[in-house]
């Protein structure tokens, strides 16, 4: 077992059963969690750098009052596609992809559960985004905001296609963040290394696991509504008509339903990176890993239960709007739960400083002021002031700015060496660092000040006796530097990728299994999956030496384990790849873009889907296995 | 140099139920689409408050005839789904193909009956709101039913041919998902065809 050439035999034969296939078609039909994550990844943050365009010619044409750079029909397009772009094409799909890209290598297994299943989902992500934006580029981008309100978006407000496109968009990212949903859940559930019991669970997988709870009970609310846009749109129901007893409110309870989860979908994976960073560069455990997972699991449910707080300016009754404000404070005791532990651990450790962890020092800082305004916002009349207001504007983007992308920007600084094989120029990562914080609270701060001078969303310019030119003008400016720091951000993964210096299995000396691994990781992840004995295995082991054998080679096969112990249960031959996930995907595509004209997209779409599903799950007859 | 700890070739290469990935996909799959159709519920009874009368005056009730003769034919349907799963798990194949072929016809009568429901909902989905909730409700509901039917065919299709030991995986999980679409139909049968009856 332990001589050179039965191990060299031994990887030889994984590397043919689970290389990628070559070529164009190969790309295709690739279905290995690596090379999907990735290109979640990278797709995300081209559309990160769309929207961002879309960011700075908002400020461009508010830095000085009634400026003519963009009319207010482009200026609506914007402004929504902007926001439908980093909610539904960024944020969420990037938080998974790290998911789908970690978590099998953090709980030590080959691909996640239903590897065809995760292509089939990136391809229907695709679609979607090219929807959207190839609409835009034609001038029929949606223009009734992020978040569709009817009756702005019902039949009688906004006649063409525009609320249409976004509805359908709905319809694609949806079905992908379900579909990364499920892979997370199942792989983390019984596909961990032997061993490795929930209580051994690394807390980025933890917080992968809540949050992809929360998109399977959050994403059919949004799933449902834009469905019923969709009819009363095209088919002419009434869910949303007044006049024939629908109710546009219902339109806010299920969009809200959804969206405030959608927010905690975005932050909790981002605590799962923090947690990681502070744990390595503190250079020991997290402080309280049961109250961790107990903030994640409570924020996870707490998250359902705060929806109202986005309607606190519709009339309802009061005594609904209190229970909702009761739970939007209550929910700043698991956050801050969290935050306490993330101190005490910096506070007892022997801190490394490194750019990964300023990122998160920058996330705390940020963070705890969006936090602030948010316990602000949960109290109605504060809120019924500053609804509709810059104020808002502020603090959704340092909730999600801050909480987010901060810690996303560690995220991938921190894991590109596990990702590249080369490590990341620590002084580019400082820069970059300075100065989007510094940009980011140009930008950012002095729209609190705006909104409660009166300042309301959305407007596409304002008269310059309002006062709220010289403010604008700063922001915009900040907005400049902050694009700047993106770019130093963008350069240091170019220079790692392709200047790096080789930076070995575990250049940051972290306790997790990827690290266990070569950088980048072979395409079976691990040569013997590993036995966990620990909370911490690299740390109580630095080169795990306890693993499992008698995994064939010659089959993509892994082990499959009990939910909650990870005691071996049987082994499962995985999918390998195939071109019907993206014919899936294409026959989707197909179906949704003709319902934009007519409800028959429905049937030829259904029908489509039949035939590439039947083609999908057909048995390959060319590696019979002996029956039971 | 690494030392073997755990030697698994030993462990088999299928399981049935809540021990594979496949039963858990298949219930958070059920999961989803459950979550959407319950919220349609209730955005359902939300909407009754837009209302004074229920179903909306010049709105008659829908006909029960067809609709309860597929409930009755649903709840019928279990029995030989019980013996698709007990035929999965015990690899008859025999067995498992001629109920799988049983709930294939069964399922398309029920597709049948389900046409004749929505002939008699006596609504149009653009007449009112509460006409475009029971048409959305049955519909999301008749979308599942001609889903598991044709999964059903498909997978008949499948194990008559050579199989392998995964098919009868996907009888058993496919199992789960019947009972599924029969549970989740009974409340909102009730809710569609026998609430207005009573309001």
């Amino acid at each position: 077992m332990a001589t050179a050439t039965t191990a060299g035999t031994e990887r030889a034969a994984l590397e043919r059963t689970w290389a990628a296939p070559p070529g164009l078609l190969g790309f295709v039909r690739s279905a290995a969690h690596k090379a999907i994550a990735l290109r979640y990844i990278v797709t995300a943050f081209g559309f990160f750098a769309l929207g961002g365009v879309l960011a700075l010619l908002m400020r461009l044409q508010l830095a000085t009052p009634e400026a003519r750079w963009l009319g207010p029909d482009l200026y609506d397009q914007v402004f929504t596609v902007h926001g439908s772009t980093m909610m539904f094409l960024f944020a969420v799909p990037v938080m998974e992809a790290m998911g789908l890209y970690l978590v099998p290598l953090m709980i030590g297994t080959r691909n996640v559960a239903f590897p065809r299943l995760n292509a089939f989902g990136y391809w229907t992500y695709l679609i979607g985004g090219l929807l959207l934006w190839v609409s835009f580029a034609v001038n029929s981008g949606p223009d009734v905001g992020w978040f569709s309100y009817v009756p702005l978006a019902g039949p009688a407000f906004a006649p063409g296609k525009r609320a249409d496109i976004w509805a359908q968009l709905i319809t694609f990212t949806e079905i992908a963040a379900l579909v990364a949903g499920v892979e997370i859940i199942v792989t983390t559930l019984k596909m961990r290394a032997p061993g490795m019991s929930l209580n051994r669970m690394p807390l980025l997988v933890w917080a992968m696991l809540v949050t992809a709870f929360m998109v399977i009970f959050a994403m059919p609310a949004i799933m449902v509504a834009s469905t019923m846009l969709a009819m009363d749109r095209l088919v002419d129901t009434h869910f949303f008509n007044v006049a024939e007893g629908g109710d546009p409110l219902l339109w806010q309870h299920l969009f809200w339903f959804f969206g405030h989860p959608e927010v905690y979908i975005i932050f909790i994976p981002a605590t799962g990176f923090v947690s990681q960073i502070v744990s390595t560069f503190a250079r020991r455990p997290v402080v309280g890993y049961p109250a961790m997972v107990l903030a994640l699991v409570a924020t996870g449910f707490l998250g359902f239960g705060l929806w109202v707080h986005h309607m606190f300016a519709t009339g309802l009754p009061k005594l609904g709007e209190s229970f909702f404000t009761a739970a939007s404070l209550l929910i700043a005791i698991p956050s801050g739960v969290q935050v306490f532990c993330w101190l005490a651990t910096l506070r007892g450790g022997r801190v490394l400083v490194r750019a990964p962890l300023l990122y998160v020092s920058g996330f705390v800082a940020i963070f705890v002021l969006g936090g602030l305004t948010g316990v602000m916002l949960a109290i109605v009349p504060i809120d019924l002031q500053t609804h509709d207001t810059y104020f808002v504007v502020a603090h959704l983007h340092y909730v999600l700015i801050g909480g987010a992308i901060f810690p996303l920007l560690g995220a991938i600084h921190y894991w590109l060496p596990k990702m590249s094989g080369r490590m990341p120029s620590e002084r580019l990562g400082r820069w970059g660092f300075a100065v989007l914080f510094v940009g980011f609270n140009l930008t950012f701060f002095p729209m609190h000040q705006l909104g409660l001078a009166g300042m309301t969303r959305r407007v596409y310019t304002y008269l310059p006796e309002t006062g709220w030119g010289r403010l604008n003008f700063v922001a915009s400016a900040g907005a400049a530097l902050l694009a700047f720091g993106v770019l130093l951000f963008l350069a240091n993964v170019a220079w790692t990728l392709t200047r790096g210096p080789l930076a070995g299995d575990n250049p940051w000396g972290a306790e997790t299994l990827e690290w266990a691994t070569t950088s980048p990781p072979p395409s079976y992840n691990f040569e013997h999956l590993p036995v966990v004995e620990n909370r911490y295995p690299l740390w109580a082991d630095p080169h795990p030496r306890r693993v499992v054998t008698g995994l064939r080679t010659d089959r993509r096969d892994v082990l499959v384990t009990d939910a909650i112990d990870a005691t071996p249960d049987h082994r499962h031959f995985l999918d390998g790849p195939s071109i019907w996930p993206f014919l899936s995907a294409l026959a989707v595509g197909v179906g949704v873009i003709t319902a934009l004209f007519t409800a028959w997209g429905v049937v030829i779409g259904g029908a489509l889907l039949l035939l590439t599903l039947t083609g999908w799950f057909w048995p390959e007859r060319d590696r019979p296995e002996p029956g039971p | 140099v690494i030392r073997p700890a755990l030697d698994v070739s030993a462990l088999p290469s299928h399981a049935f139920g809540h021990r594979t990935t496949l039963w858990w996909g298949v219930v958070l799959m059920l999961t989803i689409e459950g979550a959407a159709l319950a919220l349609t519920a209730v955005a359902f009874v939300y909407l009754r408050q837009s209302f004074s009368a229920w179903p909306p005056e010049g709105t008659p009730p829908p006909d029960l005839i067809a609709a309860t003769t597929n409930v009755a034919l649903l709840l019928l349907s279990l029995l030989p789904m019980r013996v698709v799963e007990r035929a999965a798990r015990e690899f008859r194949r025999t067995a498992l193909v001629v109920s799988l072929g049983v709930m294939t016809v069964l399922g398309a009568a029920s597709c049948v009956l389900r046409g004749f429901e929505l002939a008699a909902l006596n609504c149009r989905w653009d007449d009112n709101a509460y006409a475009s909730a029971v048409w959305l409700l049955v519909g999301m509901h008749a979308a599942h039913l001609l889903g598991a039917t044709l999964e059903n065919l498909l997978l008949t299709a499948v194990i008559v041919g050579p199989v392998e030991p995964k098919h009868y995986v996907d009888a058993d999980s496919n199992a789960f998902y019947w009972y599924f679409i029969v549970g989740a139909w009974t409340p909102v049968y009730v809710l569609v065809y026998l609430w207005p009856h009573w309001a």
